[in-house]
């Protein structure tokens, strides 16, 4: 294949990607916005105090990087916290605190940023490499499906259910692993991912959730090799 | 690892059984298809498949990795031999390793093998072109195509040490006796929305991301056809209970296994492509359809495959 033609494929799957992501979010977008940077004057802080002013969280603290999530996954998280079936003592002032508009518009704000990883081409995983392995083939000795099987190529999310995990922090993924695990987060459809925390192992889940969370800049370092070559 | 041996062993005590096709050229569909091998032989499922780091670093690695990749990512034929929204893997979990999906090692040493009902003696690559024609609503490779010799390398290299010409126990689906009251497609469809849609779609048109299949189609046009295994109830209910929803397998009854199979498959596909070549629906459903499905039937007052949607296939051989 050619180099401007490779590019032009490139170019395409990022132009997929990007409208893929843009699914149709009921929010207003600008109201978000200044929802998340000056919270809502009604209890709700600006979300930005810990998620940072381009939703990227914070690796340290444990917080998720929410740019990009699907509006209609983060609606529900939100809604979740204020009723209680997803728990948060940090979280659940804030979404009590905030209107369905407010959440409408704060979810298509979050969904309007961009997400770190949207090259999608299929790439044969390395056995040697043990977070890769669970991604793309899991353990089925294990009876663990492959992460992308629902979090899609890349893990780069799936419509309003399966979240992306490229570039989340290992922290907060590992937390919600263990969160599953032990019971304290059970509002995933289906219950779907508590046998999967269970079967892992700790030595899995640190190699998954580090995989992940360092999965753009890899795939941005492939690029640039493929580039140079 | 006890829970998968555990797991295992009841899909083998369910006698798996394997749906066979035989082979069907795209031009002039031939009268057999689907004919069953005899039931596999209960017992511990004790063929274990070699692990992908061991695949040699030479020419025939070579070609064991590219089969392995069309079967994860048979997606990259579509146009030109896939029709349709499927990959191998979908139905053949693992790469075609594991028990309860019909796994490649179980099938490789099966071939070839006599159909009676087309005396013919079949062999691996007319049963995978098989695959293709229904299963990926496509136009099969031809015989010798590197495709095909691809796809068979890895299936050789899977079965390493497998007993060749000798039934071993995991091979096909599971086998699920059929509940004595039979199947009721309304309790398929509420199960279908409590435990499927979330993946599958409310219209069982799968979901994709950014242009990838990530949740196979279950029906219409993205869906495999009429003349695919899976459309029978009984296969895909042996496949739902030992497999879905994913990460939570054997978690569904029998009965909910049967109902959901027959909620899935008494939606409209893509019309079987030996009805080319028939007469009449009647005709095709009396020559090819005398198994546990809704082809030729009427549901909510429609009959299932009356129509000439042969979903994306254009109808003619591939070069």
């Amino acid at each position: 294949m050619t180099k401007t033609m490779r590019a032009a494929l490139s170019l395409l799957a990022v132009t997929v990607a990007l409208n893929t992501g843009v699914a149709v979010a009921a929010g207003d977008t600008a109201r978000g916005e200044n929802i998340a940077t000056q919270g809502n004057g009604a209890g709700a802080l600006a979300c930005t105090t810990c998620h940072g002013p381009d939703g990227k969280g914070n690796a340290a603290a444990g917080f998720p990087d929410i740019a990009g999530l699907n509006a209609d996954y983060l609606s529900k998280q939100l809604h979740d916290y204020a009723e209680g079936t997803r728990k948060s003592p940090i979280m659940q002032p804030f979404a009590t605190a905030l209107t369905e508009d407010d959440i409408q518009s704060l979810s298509a704000y979050y969904q309007s940023l961009q997400s770190p990883v949207s090259a999608v081409a299929y790439r044969a995983p390395d056995p040697a490499n043990q977070g890769e392995w669970l991604a793309l083939r899991g353990d089925w000795d294990n009876l663990i499906p492959a992460c992308n099987q629902c979090h899609g190529p890349n893990g780069m999310g799936v419509g309003n259910s399966f979240p992306a995990l490229a570039g989340q922090h290992a922290s907060y993924l590992k937390g919600q692993i263990l969160a599953w695990r032990n019971g304290t987060r059970n509002n995933d459809p289906n219950h779907l991912m508590k046998g999967i925390a269970d079967r892992l192992s700790e030595q899995q889940i640190s190699a998954i959730t580090e995989y992940y969370a360092a999965l753009p800049e890899q795939l941005a370092g492939q690029a640039e090799e493929k580039e140079n070559r | 690892m006890n829970l998968c041996k555990s797991f295992l062993s009841v899909a083998a005590i369910s006698l798996p059984v394997l749906v066979v096709s035989t082979l069907v050229h795209a031009a002039e569909p031939e009268v057999d298809y689907q004919k069953q091998l005899p039931a596999a032989p209960e017992g511990q499922i004790t063929f274990e498949p070699p692990q992908e780091r061991d695949i040699p670093d030479n020419q025939y690695g070579d070609m064991v990795r590219k089969g392995r990749d069309l079967f994860v990512n048979t997606q990259q034929l579509r146009g030109k031999n896939v029709f349709n929204g499927q990959n191998c893997v979908n139905c053949h979990l693992d790469a075609g390793r594991i028990a309860s999906s019909a796994p490649m090692w179980a099938a490789f040493g099966m071939y070839p093998a006599y159909r009676g009902k087309n005396d013919k003696v079949n062999t691996l690559s007319e049963r995978l072109q098989g695959c293709f024609t229904y299963s990926m609503n496509g136009i099969p490779p031809e015989a010798g195509d590197e495709t095909l010799v691809a796809m068979e390398t890895y299936f050789h290299w899977l079965s390493t040490g497998a007993p060749i010409n000798q039934a071993l126990p995991g091979r096909g689906y599971t086998k699920l006796e059929k509940p004595e009251d039979g199947y009721d497609r309304e309790h398929g469809a509420k199960l279908y929305t409590e435990q499927c849609a979330v993946c599958h779609g409310d219209d069982g048109s799968g979901q994709e991301v950014a242009g990838q299949v990530v949740f196979p189609p279950l029906w219409g046009d993205g869906a495999y056809n009429w003349g695919a295994g899976m459309h029978r109830v009984n296969t895909a209910a042996g496949f739902i209970k030992a497999n879905m929803p994913l990460g939570k397998p054997d978690s569904l009854s029998n009965q909910d296994a049967w109902d959901l199979a027959a909620f899935v498959n008494s939606h409209e596909r893509p019309q079987d492509p030996r009805r080319r070549n028939q007469e009449s629906l009647d005709s095709t459903a009396n020559t090819f359809h005398n198994h546990d499905g809704f082809y030729g039937k009427e549901v909510e007052g429609k009959r299932l495959g009356d129509h000439d949607n042969y979903g994306e296939n254009p109808g003619v051989a591939s070069k």
